[in-house]
Order: C-alpha cells, then structure tokens, then sequence
C-alpha cells in the first residue's frame, strides 16, 4: 500500500509539535511495510531513510527556504536567481499547484494530509485522481486563535475539507469535540488517535547545562519552573504569569524559565516586569538543540497552561528528561497522561496552589516523577500507527473490490 | 537693567558601557556585559572611535582656536567618569585634546556622577561615592576641582540643591522648564529654595535647542541659523543678563554632521557675539560671582531636560525600566560588601541612565529619537540584555556567598 502524505514541516526544521509528530509518526508506519512519500513546501536535508521526502516546488523555482520558524516566512528562489518572499495564503495555494503536478506521474493508493495548511492540495488531488483523502488533525483554527472564531479564511477551508474527507483523524478527544462543535462534522467519521513519543528520539545530555544560572540557584535552594512553546494566546502564558506572581509571593525562591518565541513575546516580557517579577522570570526567545533539551532538564516543573491544546507534545518530551508537568485539562495530553497534575487553564489560583505545592516539596515532585516515568516507558507509537493502518485498510479501494 | 549679558556655553560628554548581546547562556558562564565584537553595532570601542572622529577631536580642534582667536571666549564642560575611561583606552588622542582644552584655564569643569547614574534617586551613600569618583578622576587626568554641580540628565529638585549646597558647590544647573519658571525666564542667575549659598542656573531651553535639535532642520522656519542671527536674538533681550546654552557635547559633529555647517556656525558665535561691548563668554561659575539671584526656585518634583514631558519617564517610566533600575539598586549592600572591585565596577557601570533609557517604549513606535540613539533593534532586547546581566551579577554574589 502506498501513502502519498502532505505535510508541512519536518524536524528539524520545524516551529512545534507538528514536524515531531509527523516524523516520528512515519517512521513508525514505516516499521508496518507502509510505503510512505512525505510531501514538504521546501528543501531541506532531514537524514531521513525509512521514507521519501520530496519537494513540491512550482516551476521555475529553484529552491523554496525556510527562514526561522515563522509560519509566514518563505523566500522562493528562482530559476534565473531572483528572489520573492510570499505570504502563508499564497505558499499554501502555490503548494496544491505544485503537488498537482507532482501527482501527474505518481501511482499511490491513499492521501494522508496534516493540518489545514496542506488540506487544499489534498482536495485537488482527490479532484484529479479520485482516490481516498485521510485529513490528520493536530490542531484547528480554534485552538490557534484561543478558542475564538480564528481566522474566516483558515476557518473555511477546515469546513470545506471536513466535509469531503473521506476520513479525519484527531490527536486527542479535545480535538474532535472540537470539530464536532465547530464544524458540526459527525462524530463517526472521525477517529480520535492520540500522538505518542518515542524516547529513542532524544539525545543524550551533556554534563554542563546551559543554563548554569539556574543551577546554581537550584544548590541555594530555588526551584524552577519551565514552559517551552510558541509565545501565543493559544498557550495561557498570561495566565502562568499571573499565577507566577502569586506563586512568588508565597515562594520567593521559585524562578520561572520561558522558552520560545511568538507575538506575545514582548506582552508577556512587559507583563513580567509590571507584576515585579522581571527578576524571576527569564526569557530565553526561540531554542533548539541543546538549550532546548537542558530547559526540559534543568526544570522542577514543567507547566503547559494552554488555554486549548489539541495534543502537546512537551509534557510528555519533559518527562524524558526527568521532570515531571502540570497541564491544562483543555489539552489532549491530560488524556493519556495519568500522573501529571492538571488544572482548568483559566483557574489561576489553583495553578498557583499546584505549583507552589511542587517547589515547596521535592517529595511531590519525585513521586510525581516516579510514576509519570512508569507511564512513559509503555508510550509508543506503535499503538497509534497500527490504528493509523487500519483506517488505511479501511479505505483501501483496491481492498474493497 | 544691566550693560553686561553673558552667554553661558555648557557642554556635557558622555558615553556608556553598552551592554553587547548578552543572553541567558551567558548568565553565570562569563561576566563579559559590555565588550562586543568590534564590528557588532554595540561595539564601545567602535562607536567611541567614530564619536571621536567626529565630533571630539573635529570639535576641540575648533575650540582650540576659537579661544586662541577670541580672548574674551570660555565655556564649561562636564564629562563622565565612563568617558574618560573609554577616552583613555580606545582614543588618547581625542583625550589629549580635552587636556588641551582644560589647560587653557578658560574651560571650567562641572561635577557631576562618575557613572552618569541616576543614583541620588535611589541611593544617597552610592550617590556621593560616585560624585567623589568623579572629583578624583577629573583632578587627575585634567587637574581641576569642579565646584559647579550637574546631575545626571540634569535632573534636579529641591533635595538635590540642598544636598549640593551642603556638599559646598557653589552652582548647580537645571533645566529651564516654564511650569517651573513661570512668568520668569532662565535668562539669570536664581537661587534654590531651603538653600543660601548655591546658585542655580537654568537651561534656556529654546536658544539651546534651536543649535542641538533645529539647526540641520529644513522645515524649520529659521533655518538657516547664522551666527549673527543668533546673536541678534539675544541682543533683543533688554533686561537678560546670561543665556544658559546647555548641549550634549555630541550636537557639534555628531546629532549635527559637518555637513549640515553646525562648525562654521559654532566658529562665528564668538566673533559675532562679541562685537558688541558689554558681550562676554562666562564660564557657569563666573556668571555665578558676577550676578546676583533675583529670585528663589521651588522645585518640589523631579524635573529633566529630556522629552516634552522634563521628567524622568524616559528612564523611568514603564515597569521594565522602574523594576529593573530598583531590583539593581536593591544589591547594593551585598555588592559593596563583597569589596571585589570588579564586580562592585560591573554593578556601577549597570547604573548608567543610558541603559534605562534603552528600555524606553515612550513613543517607540513613532521610530524617533530615542530609537535613534539606542544601539539595540527594540527596547525589550535592551531590557532582555540588562535583565541577563543583572543575574549574573547574583550568580557572583552567590559565589561570594552573599546571596540566600
């Protein structure tokens, strides 16, 4: 069986939870003979060998490049060497051109698409080869907008190829109420698959962590407490903020650590100073690598206060590093994850009475640690892409004839 | 009435320690705040050798013989202890010339902090540690006792001029902001409100930024500005016995390139101001021994010479800018009591007002003038940079063991 898969971005160079969770989702269809090609807006070299990864480059462009990890930021190369940067809209049209006619010449069974960005060319291959499409859901327009309406352009396609999927896949129950509730999709047709992780993935440690401040402060009796993500509503940073602030007040020797980059950054920067806590809160903009991973590490807490997260992948990435999480009940992951504390993103108190619980007592953490591990060492994502193959099977037409 | 009318030229040279790209990595790893590479657009060094080049050593040149031309020439000078130090490191040249300058004995030196800090504001014994650095710094390289006072951004209130009156300086000097002066102008010598002794002149706020801020102005209805028009304007002022022209010393050069003709302007000054008897040159303390007070000063409020507002919202005015200023200030016991010299440096040079005033989001928007003398893309990196550096100077104190 041959997948033709649409997505939009692979490790490593990719702004979030989407590159990861396609990636390491592939990889394990792969382990179940499924014979996948990954279809990218750009080049790039992923040092990936269990599947192909073509670019859809329209003609006459040379190269397509990926600048950062803003969504929104594409410089199109030409053939004759000048240069064009285009918006999302027109890269996200210029993508299902360009897979249409990549398609022209390719044999394959099933299109399994990622996220609204690629949903277009889904649908216009499904005009042009009338073969199946599978739409995988990480996160929709509502959850990017903070549980308002979004974006009417954005909203719109989600509407248009809900409705002619053949199938959705959603990561988590959260995400198909929402669906259901905003796009009225009946329930039956989706399927509710949860991400997963694969600790293979995460390199080993050096010794010195990068961030030696934290550290030391740690010896002297600080604890610390971290988010990694995209600065945006979406991910309630206001909230931790304010919870920070009554978390200090009642633990001084707490230090917040914030990882990541987006339009809130010099919100949320101001926010810190004008709550008198600019001392304690540090800021480190967008990390990858090493400073990414030693943030996971070094942290006593890691906190996710996302105001709707369809899926989050990082709590579960911070227990790998040994820590343990507290994570909004409006995320896909508190579905999977038992032992992890959890709180309504709007509760504001009693996010602060949970962390504070946590820097005040290194028991809690370490038995809060102890068994979010135990759960962890029986996560894969094998569990997923086997159900992932099923609905392959399921929509497989030349296994129905 | 009075035959006699003096213009009183003042000059004040600064430049900061700028933080370089500092960033949490660098917290607790290395205590290196404020040496950038020298080609990055934070570079001291790099900006010190073209301040020098353009301003310093073209502008002393000029005054070297517009006071060998001129004898009846003087002006003041204030210059920080910051300036000094990098003066001496990256450009003696320039340095020499201000030696040249102060050596004639017609260019009086004016007091004021060594670290060009905002200090008096929030801490009087690190205050007067830093003015008496200043003190011993300009008698040794430039061999003068400043008895005239000037705070930092000259700001200024009634504590301040009695301090400076009980500190023995014969003169402070203030900006002249009309909610202040009311129905009266800056064009005398006044004296302070709680004090005696201590003179305190005013800024001519108008005549001063018609040479720093309008002169290269086009649209400016006056422009060009000509010596002798200049000089007219105040000949017009019957009753006026000094014009306190207070300027950054970077307007001639710098604010204002040669290009825009602000030298010949600052050439002709003198010859033109000084053909009319009765016109004279006064350094700040001889206006102060020639003219008696005609009036008492009550400046209960802070007030300063930047933006429309005179006050210290640009250095102080959003939460960024008054938490970090007052979380520094808050080491200070555990800082001193370290006595490590190189960190209690380090400390000193983050009080620098400039550093604040990076952190201005005040009309940031509108792309003006404090963008324009920022060396950073935004004011939140200004404050990211400051923020990192102020942690790291915990991390030392925790070395020193004394951080719980």
């Amino acid at each position: 069986m041959k997948i033709l898969m649409l997505g939009w971005e692979l490790p490593p160079h990719n702004s979030g939870g989407l590159g990861t969770a396609c990636l390491q989702l592939c990889r394990a269809l792969s382990r179940q003979d499924i014979d996948l090609e990954f279809v990218l807006p750009y080049d790039a070299d992923h040092g990936i060998d269990f599947m192909k990864v073509t670019p859809a480059q329209p003609q006459g462009v040379a190269s397509v490049i990926r600048s950062g990890i803003a969504y929104d930021s594409y410089k199109y190369v030409n053939e004759d060497g000048s240069e064009e940067w285009l918006n999302i809209y027109d890269q996200v049209a210029l993508y299902e051109e360009s897979v249409a006619v990549l398609v022209e010449e390719k044999e394959f069974d099933i299109v399994h698409a990622h996220d609204w960005l690629t949903f277009r060319a889904a649908l216009r291959v499904k005009a042009l080869k009338n073969c199946p499409i599978i739409l995988h859901v990480h996160s929709i327009e509502a959850d990017r907008a903070g549980s308002s309406f979004g974006n009417p352009l954005v909203h719109e396609i989600e509407a248009t190829s809900f409705a002619l999927a053949d199938r959705i896949i959603a990561v988590s129950q959260h995400t198909k109420n929402c669906i259901m509730r905003e796009y009225g999709v009946p329930g039956d047709k989706i399927e509710v698959i949860h991400n997963s992780i694969e600790g293979g993935d995460i390199a080993p440690l050096s010794d010195e962590n990068a961030y030696k401040y934290l550290e030391v402060m740690r010896t002297l009796g600080y604890r610390v407490v971290v988010n990694i993500g995209r600065l945006t509503i979406q991910k309630g940073l206001t909230n931790l903020l304010l919870s920070a602030k009554e978390v200090i007040e009642r633990a001084p020797k707490t230090l917040f650590l914030i990882v990541g980059s987006g339009d809130q950054y010099y919100e949320l920067l101001t926010l810190a100073a004008s709550l008198g806590i600019g001392d304690k809160v540090l800021f480190t903009d967008f990390q990858r690598g090493k400073n990414l991973r030693d943030a996971y590490k070094v942290a006593d807490l890691f906190v996710m206060p996302s105001v709707s997260e369809p899926f989050g992948l990082t709590p579960l990435e911070a227990i790998s590093f040994g820590t343990p999480s507290l994570v909004s009940k409006q995320s896909g992951v508190s579905e999977v994850l038992r032992n992890s504390l959890k709180v309504d993103y709007w509760d504001i108190d009693e996010m602060t009475n949970q962390i504070v619980s946590v820097v005040l007592s290194d028991s809690l953490r370490d038995e809060l640690m102890r068994n979010c591990a135990l759960e962890y060492n029986k996560l894969s994502w094998h569990d997923a892409s086997t159900k992932v193959t099923q609905i392959y099977r399921d929509h497989h037409v030349g296994a129905r004839s | 009435m009075t035959d006699t009318k003096a213009i009183v030229l003042y000059l004040h040279v600064h430049q900061p320690y700028r933080i370089r790209h500092y960033t949490v990595y660098d917290t607790a790893h290395n205590h290196n705040y404020f040496e950038a590479p020298y080609e990055d657009r934070r570079s001291n060094e790099r900006i010190l050798h073209k301040v020098a080049e353009k301003s310093y050593l073209a502008t002393n040149t000029r005054l070297m013989a517009m006071l060998a031309e001129n004898p009846g020439f003087k002006l003041s000078i204030s210059i920080t202890g910051t300036i000094i130090e990098q003066l001496e490191r990256w450009s003696p040249q320039a340095l020499k010339s201000f030696q040249d300058l102060f050596n004639t004995g017609r260019v009086e030196i004016v007091a004021e902090t060594y670290h060009h800090s905002l200090a008096f504001f929030y801490s009087r014994a690190e205050f007067e540690m830093q003015v008496e650095m200043h003190k011993k710094k300009v008698q040794e390289v430039f061999g003068q006792t400043p008895r005239v006072f000037r705070n930092t951004e000259l700001s200024y209130n009634n504590d301040l001029a009695v301090w400076a009156d009980r500190a023995g300086y014969k003169g402070i000097l203030t900006e002249g902001w009309d909610p202040i002066l009311d129905w009266r102008t800056s064009n005398f010598v006044y004296r302070p409100t709680y004090t005696n002794q201590i003179r305190l002149l005013m800024k001519n706020y108008k005549l001063s930024d018609d040479i720093a801020f309008r002169f290269g102005n086009h649209d400016w209805a006056e422009f060009p500005l000509t010596a002798d028009k200049f000089s007219h304007w105040l000949s017009e002022d019957e009753n006026a016995t000094n014009f306190n022209l207070f300027m950054d010393y970077e307007t001639f050069g710098e604010h204002n390139w040669h290009e825009s003709g602000i030298f010949g302007f600052l050439e002709h000054l003198p010859k033109e101001w000084l053909k009319t008897d009765g016109h004279s040159f006064m350094t700040v303390s001889e206006v102060i021994d020639t003219f008696e007070p005609v009036d008492v000063i009550d400046v209960p409020q802070t007030i300063t010479w930047a933006d429309t507002e005179r006050d210290l919202s640009a250095w102080l005015g959003n939460p960024m800018q008054s938490t970090s200023i007052q979380q520094l200030y808050d080491l200070q016991d555990r800082v001193i009591s370290t006595k490590d010299l190189a960190l209690i440096e380090d400390w000193r040079r983050l009080q620098t007002s400039d550093h604040f005033y990076y952190m201005c989001t005040k009309y940031f928007n509108d792309g003006d003038i404090h963008a324009y003398f920022s060396p950073y893309e935004t004011p939140y990196e200004a404050y990211i940079n400051f923020m990192n550096a102020y942690r790291d100077i915990i991390y030392r104190l925790t070395e020193h063991g004394v951080m719980t």
